[in-house]
């Protein structure tokens, strides 16, 4: 009988910086900050922490922030591949890691001057000799150098099918920017974004705009991961992990996934849903809340097909109905998503989930018993359940 | 002075030969020696079959386009914008990513019908392009 995942642990604290457009500081001091907020959050003491989870792309080593911290002896640390994808990747290996008692108490961040410092997207040049800088030089070569780049070739295919409008991503793009009007962490605090605003900012890699595209962000966010039982006896209460999985399918690339037969649906996140639904016993119904991966907002509109939401082409409509909004069907990114909050990787739509599960967050939905977040789109990918204690 | 040049790719064994192949003037596609079957991008190994053992044909340079996207922004230095990158389903079988050129980025739709051509930069670089198949008057 393997070990299940289902219930064992819970998130028990969060942790953010101040999001900005040059922090003035180094990627460890952020990743130091969030970590020790998230500690702080939970109520538990550093040298209680014995297990800690990143981001290949994280440029601050387990060790250091541990000497940072104070942190206790650490019995379980690693790192998940991906970029945003590694996202749900990191509470995976934290749930693992405390369902088998590899480690009690772990801090799962993500740290980075992401526009002030190396932004993504910024190319490589082949000196080096890799499989990964081979795949990404078949697209460089001819330009391709942005995430925009890579991510418009599936949409537009996706949109052209369906028939999906600029005034549907509009309609996703200005449902967060009023979310993040009522959160002062958020980029997009005090910065209404109207429809004309929208439509004639500039053509980034067409037909996708300005607007359809996340922040680039100085910021680091954590989250601690223990046992649920652990969880209940510390400050807050519980966001409960019923279900976590990652996933990546066959035909699977890096933001490049253009050789499968058609290009009408994410199949790793058809994955991703199966593999959460079935372990929690829960169903699309069942979710009242949702972080949906939003690096761009064709990727909020795909997934509310590969997570059961809508038939495959009727989620455009889903969205034009305003079902993202909070009054809607499935309030979506109510912090204002990696769109108008801040892009850390992902991480920071899990410190929502549990913000919502919690009933903590600027933008509380009538219900949230149950919120699903997902990683990064067009990657190795994953999806989590959270629910109230 | 602007950098004048795109990013190169790295040549190692499992692209090198490709990008050798285009500076002959050929588009060439991997095929498994084993079963036959065709794939793009290159890699060392056949996902159908497991063999390691392959080499290529000669595409015959038609194809039609499967999504296309036009790159306006940011623009980096060593590229000329706007960029229209399409994918296109080669009539042989397997999928490439390219430029499209001759071709204003408001007449790019989706199935238009391309053909090939091997372009040399300026510092002798060569790549794979394509280009509109345009009907010839009186077809
Ligand atoms: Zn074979």
């Amino acid at each position: 009988m393997p070990i299940s995942m289902k219930n064992e642990a819970a998130i028990a604290g969060i942790g953010q910086t101040t999001y900005s457009k040059n922090s003035g500081v180094s990627e460890l001091a952020l990743a130091c900050e969030a970590v020790s907020r998230c500690i702080d959050d939970a109520g538990i003491s550093p040298s209680e922490v014995d297990g800690l989870v990143s981001y290949t792309l994280e440029s601050s080593d387990e060790i250091e922030v541990a000497q940072n911290v104070g942190l206790g002896d650490l019995t379980m640390y690693s790192q998940v591949n991906y970029g945003g994808g590694a996202a749900v990747g990191l509470i995976q290996q934290a749930v693992m890691a405390v369902a088998t008692g590899a480690a009690n108490n772990v801090v799962v961040w993500r740290a980075m001057n992401g526009r002030s410092g190396r932004r993504m997207g910024q190319g490589a040049s082949g000196v080096m000799m890799s499989s990964d800088l081979i795949h990404w030089s078949w697209y460089q070569v001819y330009g391709m150098l942005t995430p925009v780049s890579w991510v418009t070739l599936i949409a537009n295919k996706y949109m052209h099918h369906y028939g999906v409008t600029a005034e549907h991503l509009a309609e996703v793009a200005i449902a967060q920017r009023e979310y993040a009007l009522n959160n002062p962490a958020a980029f997009g605090y005090g910065k209404p974004l109207s429809l004309d605003e929208y439509m004639n900012a500039r053509m980034v890699s067409a037909p996708l705009r300005l607007y359809d595209c996340c922040q680039e962000t100085d910021g680091g966010c954590a989250l601690l991961i223990t046992s649920t039982e652990r969880a209940r006896d510390m400050r807050q209460s519980p966001a409960v992990i019923r279900a976590v999985s990652q996933a990546s399918t066959r035909g699977q690339e890096q933001m490049t996934s253009f050789y499968r037969d058609d290009m009408l649906s994410l199949p790793e996140m058809e994955l991703a849903a199966r593999r959460v639904y079935d372990m929690s016993g829960l169903g699309p119904d069942d979710i009242d809340a949702a972080c949906l991966y939003d690096a761009f907002t064709t990727e909020v509109v795909m997934q509310l097909e590969s997570f059961g939401f809508c038939q495959p082409g009727e989620a455009k409509d889903f969205v034009a109905d305003g079902n993202l909004r909070l009054d809607g069907r499935l309030p979506n990114n109510t912090h204002g998503g990696l769109l108008s909050e801040a892009y850390i990787h992902g991480i920071n739509n899990i410190a929502e989930g549990v913000r919502l599960v919690r009933g903590q967050s600027f933008n509380q939905p009538a219900k949230a018993e149950h919120v699903l977040v997902s990683s990064g789109v067009g990657v190795p990918t994953g999806a989590l359940i959270l629910g109230r204690d | 002075m602007e950098q004048s040049s795109r990013i190169k790719p790295p040549m190692g064994p499992d692209n090198g030969w490709w990008w050798q192949e285009v500076a002959n003037d050929v588009l060439p596609i991997q095929r498994c020696k084993n079963c036959q079957v065709l794939r793009h991008p290159p890699r060392p190994m056949c996902d159908q079959c497991r063999s390691m053992e392959w080499d290529f044909v000669r595409a015959g340079g038609g194809g039609a386009v499967f999504s296309y996207t036009v790159l306006e922004h940011p623009q980096f230095p060593g590229y000329s914008y706007p960029i229209i990158i399409v994918l296109v389903d080669l009539e042989e079988g397997t999928r490439i990513t390219a430029e499209l050129v001759d071709c204003d980025p408001g007449e790019v739709e989706f199935g238009m019908a391309v053909t090939v051509r091997i372009q040399e930069d300026s510092d002798g670089f060569k790549l794979p392009v394509f280009y509109p198949v345009i009907a010839q008057e009186g077809e």
